[in-house]
């Protein structure tokens, strides 16, 4: 039995509709926890006014510096005293999720459980970063919640200027559009940096995502420092029974005004099947047949694998056996300079051998301790790249220059080319030398 | 007492929380599709067949949410569920008999089941007043509301493509790009307190936080402080996780802003972000009801007029700025013309013009 709910006029109109509510989460975890009836009264408060009450401040684990992010209430009495004294204190633990966020019904049990001992019982899955939030616990459980949720094979993510928690897509374990494996690239490279996310230490936050096409569930072009999308450098493969099947149900109209028209670089053309090439000029050609008449001729020398046919006409068309990734560098949201897309820093890494795991790793570790050496501090990679120009980024992080990473070449003459025959010099030894 | 060390075992493998299914087939899927909205159906390489049924949440879930989840899976999915970056959860199962009875607990727990497709998903979302210490605004309550109103959307698949929602209570955006996002934009510089400022801000911090250099260190009634240069300000709100004193909430002037055409994927065109259309709304909890309208006018029109297949930006790059704005009756204001680093590429350098 808890003391008497505060009255919460505003939060209750939130518990109508037909979408899950947290209010009335929030008010079930209320009939045992004063400290949720106090969180409640804290939340209406802002309702009402308009304003946010918390404040941050340092609490953390024992050996880390990071991963907690603490919150103390600013909603006083005259006197100093909390308003809502039982929730004066709501840190947040942010512990990183399996890769593609799967979980056992056993793992979720005892994390409430934990939970429900230690904090409000609030948890979500998942923020924004990625990670399992913990909601909301007193100082003085911080410690005995984090000892218990790590016994179980967890650890905290980042906050502040570190390395932060990473992302992936469910990839491998379920989707058939999936070039590498995700949960492994995550695993690897995320877990070369613990030290560098429980440590807060960098110029600002740095961020991994892993998806493994280029539909990029994850978001990553946009939101990673770092983003390892899936790609191939081989021909389309295509399933003639499939295709046949998906023209069946879908007919002409379909195929050439969502499948055929819809090819940004027009790679794919619809041909009559006697009009077929075959051959040693049609190497680089994916057909196939989508009725005894009709048929699909996809060029890969033109095709970007943008992933839209693959979308329309899943298992009739697919990706390549040469699979591996795109590596963008730079991408991040507004503050400070406007937002930036990540752009290609390696066109293609095979990831298939421990090898190539090994050298995606040894890519991101070139990559932080360039930003670590060289970022003004509050500024991220891709703030970084535009100050010193991707040049100086690429050789000081050791990356061969390549076309694929412009969108177009210079459009303008302010530069001084006097170092262009040496230039052209080490490109064509790069050549000989194979 | 001596303190427990942490053991530093980073992000977890995997492997110990996939499904059976997943776990025999991993790598090695061949297609899918969708039997019905929220239910995909994926058919791997060795012929084994996996379906998912995918739910709406809450996502800030209370234990015992969670535990109704977990009774749901350990019945009808062998105890194994995964959730999407907008906070859906999934329940796997082998058998396709148990895809009805398990879409029926969901809905008697509560639970929409729907976000796949050619739907419009659950909202990513921000911390807002429950948790934040920098908000504007609320984030989980913003997202009720909405999400009450575009329940029948998130449940059926009758968008030309996917549609992909989020809300931030502040400019940073956490929330990040979306095909509608919705976020908070200050409309006044600033209000400092200046009997806190020294003893609270590290004051060049702060200085260099600014975007635009408006900030600069002043002595105000004689304490070391900051001031602000208000025709300069941009009122991004920037240098007030940096100096709390720098009250840029405002119950009153904080606003919200409409923004549309972010995509992330790749597919068809290049990624995109997305551009406001919209600002000036108020901030009107519990249910913000003037934002929900004009969401439901962009995605009403979209949902008539687009073709299949066409994103939100597909269909802007097709129809063009003047018609959207005139098809979603809104107004073109001389703010939604950039002027910010770069803003040259955003204007029509052609005579490509619809008429």
């Amino acid at each position: 039995m808890t003391k008497p709910m505060h009255p919460t006029p505003l939060l209750d109109e939130l518990e109508t509709g037909p979408w899950p509510s947290f209010v009335t989460g929030l008010k079930r975890l209320a009939q045992d926890k004063d400290y949720v009836v106090d969180l409640l009264g804290t939340l209406e408060t802002s309702y009402r006014t308009k304003k946010g009450y918390w404040k941050g401040g340092t609490v953390g684990v024992y050996g880390y510096g990071g991963g907690v992010i603490p919150r103390f209430t600013e909603l006083k009495n005259d006197d100093g005293s909390p308003v809502y004294p039982d929730a004066a204190e709501l840190h947040t633990l942010r512990v990183q999720p399996p890769p593609g966020m799967h979980y056992t019904t056993d793992v979720l049990r005892k994390m409430c459980d934990i939970w429900e001992r230690h904090g409000t019982g609030l948890i979500a899955f998942h923020g924004q970063s990625g990670d399992i939030m913990f909601q909301g616990a007193k100082t003085a459980d911080v410690q005995a919640a984090f000892d218990e949720i790590n016994e179980m094979g967890f650890d905290l993510g980042g906050a502040g200027p570190a390395v932060r928690t990473a992302m992936s897509c469910v990839g491998a374990a379920r989707c058939e559009q999936s070039c590498y494996d995700e949960a492994r690239a995550h695993h690897t490279v995320i877990n070369t940096f613990t030290d560098d996310i429980h440590r807060p230490a960098l110029p600002y936050k740095f961020k991994f995502k892993f998806s493994g096409c280029a539909n990029d569930c994850m978001n990553s072009i946009q939101r990673a420092d770092m983003a390892v999308i899936g790609t191939w450098r081989d021909n389309m493969r295509a399933d003639e029974d499939l295709a046949r099947r998906w023209f069946a149900k879908h007919g002409m109209n379909e195929l050439v005004n969502d499948v055929v028209v819809r090819c940004p670089t027009k790679a794919i053309r619809l041909k009559e099947v006697r009009d077929l090439r075959s051959g040693d000029g049609a190497a680089h050609l994916t057909t196939v047949k989508v009725s005894d008449t009709h048929a699909l001729e996809i060029d890969n020398k033109d095709c970007v694998r943008c992933m839209h046919c693959i979308n329309v006409m899943t298992g009739a068309l697919a990706h390549g056996a040469d699979t591996g990734a795109t590596i963008l560098i730079g991408g991040k949201r507004t503050l400070k300079i406007g937002d930036l897309m990540g752009t290609v820093a390696v066109p293609f890494m095979r990831l298939k051998t421990d090898e190539d795991f090994e050298q995606l790793v040894d890519l991101g570790r070139r990559v932080i301790d360039f930003f670590a050496e060289n970022a003004l501090e509050h500024e991220r990679t891709g703030e970084m790249i535009e100050r010193i120009g991707l040049v100086n980024f690429l050789e000081g992080v050791g990356i061969e220059i390549d076309p694929n990473m412009v969108a177009t070449p210079r459009t303008n003459p302010y530069v001084r080319t006097d170092g262009w025959d040496d230039e052209v010099a080490k490109i064509e030894a790069r050549k000989a030398a194979g | 007492m001596a303190m427990r060390q942490p053991i530093e075992s980073g992000a977890p493998d995997n492997k110990p929380f996939l499904h059976p299914t997943l776990l025999k087939n991993y790598g090695n899927w061949k297609r899918h599709d969708r039997p019905r909205p929220g239910v995909l159906h994926h058919v791997a390489h060795s012929g084994d067949e996996v379906w998912t049924v995918r739910a709406g949440t809450q996502r800030q879930m209370d234990v015992w949410t969670i535990r109704k989840l977990c009774d749901i899976a350990d019945t009808y999915a062998d105890g194994h569920v995964r959730f999407t970056i907008r906070s859906n959860i999934e329940f796997m199962v082998a058998d396709e008999a148990k895809v009805a009875p398990l879409i029926d607990a969901l809905a008697a727990g509560g639970f929409p089941v729907g976000g796949t497709g050619n739907s419009v998903s659950s909202i990513a979302h921000t911390q807002g007043w429950l948790h934040c210490d920098i908000p504007a605004t609320d984030a989980s309550g913003a997202v009720k509301a909405l999400m009450d109103e575009l329940y029948e959307e998130f449940t059926h698949e009758q968008m030309p493509n996917r549609v992909r929602l989020s809300t931030s209570c502040c400019e940073i955006n956490c929330g990040g790009q979306a095909d509608i996002a919705i976020i908070i934009q200050h409309t006044k510089p600033p209000k400092i307190n200046h009997d806190l400022v020294a003893n609270v801000c590290e004051r060049p911090a702060v200085v260099a936080r600014c975007p635009v250099a408006a900030i600069r260190p002043a002595l105000v009634n004689g304490k070391p402080s900051l001031e602000v240069d208000e025709k300069k300000c941009i009122c991004c709100g920037a240098c007030y996780p940096p100096c709390p004193p720098m009250q840029i909430n405002d119950p009153e002037h904080s606003k919200f802003a409409i923004w549309v055409g972010g995509k992330n994927s790749n597919a068809r065109g290049k990624p995109t972000f997305m551009k406001m259309v919209a600002a000036g709304l108020p901030n009107n909890p519990p249910r913000w009801p003037e934002v929900s309208a004009i969401v439901k006018k962009i995605l009403h029109t979209y949902k008539d007029d687009a073709r299949s297949w066409e994103r939100m930006a597909d269909w802007i790059e097709r129809i063009g700025w003047p018609r959207f704005f005139e098809k979603c009756e809104l107004p073109f204001t001389k703010y939604l013309i950039d002027d910010w680093r770069g803003s040259r590429a955003s204007l029509n350098a052609s005579t490509h013009i619809r008429f």
